[in-house]
């Protein structure tokens, strides 16, 4: 039996892999090798210099990575403090009402982000659905919050919600409800329940919700360039620069590995610290 | 647990807030697509399905709308094909690599894809393919296939492998077990890890964005469309794939009654 099951793991784990090899870590080797090659080559048979690296700091192009950095904090911080309480209470609380919820936000992930931002882009503009019937009913009008950073931050709450929210549920579902009324027979206080039981026990949904938001919002487009205007360049818009305007190959995959290495260290660290069979509920 | 009436409201009335908030760009969307009006204002002055009629007519719609489904459907094929057997990797057999493989799938979920996206159209330009579309389904299968098996995998941990155990004992080989156990107990799975697949490809942007060459998908070319300036075609088109998006999983909910009807 035991050989079965590993021959069988094996071979049944073969197809995924190969794609895995072949257009994920392939890839990335490759930009790996593009980033140190000599500016605007298309080959990689050139000399390595480094040159790529070096206009990193030269020209400033480390504010815009630390822009989309900071955007992704502040946008995650948000989200966990949007997500905690309707995630407990999704759990928790709303019988049925989970499963409204839960189709809502699953429905809403199949629209493409770029409708879903530009649904904003209309309801926020001047003349939009906000600002047009406001202007209506009252005779005045307002500025549009649009091109801004802070609209580029909702906008990022907005599109990776679920992101944050699903992950947050699975580690709630792991806090046992004994355990909690426990600690409340025993006297402990809410924020005590909270710290010292919620928060330990939902680690692994909470340590996968936020890594995932940020990793996913620290390297979008869509949200600065549709909600933003030019208002901020994210990393990911100098990326996409240098590789089409620019036509600087070795710029671009440069960009990307240093985006690639601060994502992958913080992915690594967070999903070596995860049972995923715990999480999924393994029953056998 | 000790929850006071008051909490419950609140929290009922913050779970209604956030599907209003998840939907109301859809709704303004849904507005500006029967707006009558080249540049759009709000309240809108004339309703008509004018931009509906000439989308119809237009032959770069209907491309559009083509590669978008041509990809969507390859893409949902091999996800299921490589999401069976993954899952069945994931969760059910215990072999030496498996904590292993199930964090490498992890990975690509774990990824900016616009860089993804890049990062492959190096890949290809190097190995000598010209991006077309197909190189577009390679790229969304990257980020495709891991979910699909995650989805199949949450069905896999729930079956008893000594179903299958007992098949064997009883001299059943591999590809019957397969077809008679392993494959029915799995379908749910599978169901909505092939709705998945195909609405997360038909609607994605950043990874098409570099890798579909000359052929352009919808969310493509909405997305030129918002960059570069308003045109009254973006809120049609957009409506006009949540439609089809809707008609999809109302075909596969249908099916899947027809399915449970049949064999009772």
């Amino acid at each position: 039996m035991e050989t079965y099951n590993r021959k069988m793991g094996l071979i049944s784990a073969l197809p995924l892999a190969c794609v895995l090899f072949l257009a994920f870590l392939a890839p990335l080797v490759v930009v790996a090798v593009f980033s140190v090659m000599p500016a605007k080559v298309f080959g990689l048979l050139h000399m390595p210099d480094f040159s790529a690296y070096a206009v990193f700091f030269e020209q400033g192009y480390y504010r815009s990575l630390l822009w989309s950095l900071g955007m992704a904090f502040v946008s995650t911080f948000i989200l966990f403090m949007l997500c905690w309480p309707l995630a407990f209470a999704m759990v928790k609380i709303f019988g049925r009402f989970t499963t409204v919820i839960t189709v809502a936000v699953v429905m809403s992930l199949f629209v493409s982000e770029n409708i879903r931002l530009f649904g904003w882009v209309l309801t926020l503009m001047k003349g939009g659905l906000f600002e047009g019937y406001f202007r209506l009913w009252t005779g005045i009008g307002f500025e549009s919050p649009l091109y801004d950073v802070p609209v580029i931050i909702f906008g990022l709450v907005y599109v990776y919600l679920p992101f944050m929210l699903f992950p947050l549920a699975q580690g709630i579902a792991m806090v046992s409800d004994d355990l909690r009324q426990a600690a409340f027979d025993l006297g402990a206080t809410r924020i005590q329940v909270l710290l010292k039981i919620d928060l330990p026990l939902a680690a692994p949904g909470i340590v996968v919700g936020c890594l995932l938001s940020f990793v996913l919002a620290a390297g979008a487009l869509a949200e600065s360039k549709i909600l933003g205007g030019q208002a901020v360049i994210a990393i990911a818009d100098d990326i996409e620069t240098a590789f089409t305007f620019g036509q600087n190959w070795p710029l671009g995959a440069a960009l990307s590995m240093i985006l690639i290495l601060i994502i992958g260290v913080l992915a690594l660290i967070g999903i070596s610290r995860v049972d995923l069979d715990k999480i999924m509920g393994r029953k056998f | 647990m000790r929850t006071s009436r008051a909490m419950r409201i609140c929290l009922y009335a913050y779970g209604c807030l956030l599907i209003v908030f998840l939907y109301l760009p859809l709704v303004s969307v849904a507005f500006a697509s029967v707006s009558k009006a080249r540049y759009l204002t709000f309240p809108i002055k004339k309703y008509s399905f004018k931009w509906y009629s000439v989308a119809l007519e237009s032959s770069t719609v209907s491309e559009l709308f083509v590669t978008s489904l041509t990809i969507a459907l390859v893409v949902t094929v091999f996800s299921l094909i490589i999401a069976f057997f993954g899952a069945l990797a994931f969760a059910r057999y215990d072999w030496r690599f498996r904590t292993w493989f199930q964090k490498l799938i992890l990975l690509p979920i774990f990824f900016p894809q616009t860089v993804l996206g890049l990062a492959l159209l190096m890949w290809f330009n190097s190995i000598g393919v010209i991006p077309s579309w197909k190189t577009a389904v390679v790229a969304h299968l990257v980020w495709i296939a891991p979910i699909a098996t995650l989805i199949v995998a949450i069905r896999a941990y729930s079956f008893d492998p000594a179903l299958e155990e007992a098949a064997r004992d009883l001299g059943a080989n591999t590809s019957t077990i397969f077809r008679t156990i392993t494959l029915p107990l799995l379908m749910p799975g599978l169901i909505s890890a092939g709705l998945f697949a195909f609405l997360l490809s038909w609607g994605n942007f950043p990874l098409s964005l570099f890798t579909t060459g000359a052929d352009s998908t919808l969310p493509e070319w909405l997305y030129a469309k918002m960059v570069s300036g308003y045109s009254p075609l973006v809120p049609t088109l957009g409506v006009a794939s949540i439609v089809a998006s809707l008609t999809v999983i109302g075909a596969t909910l249908t099916l899947i009654r027809i399915f449970r009807m049949t064999r009772e």
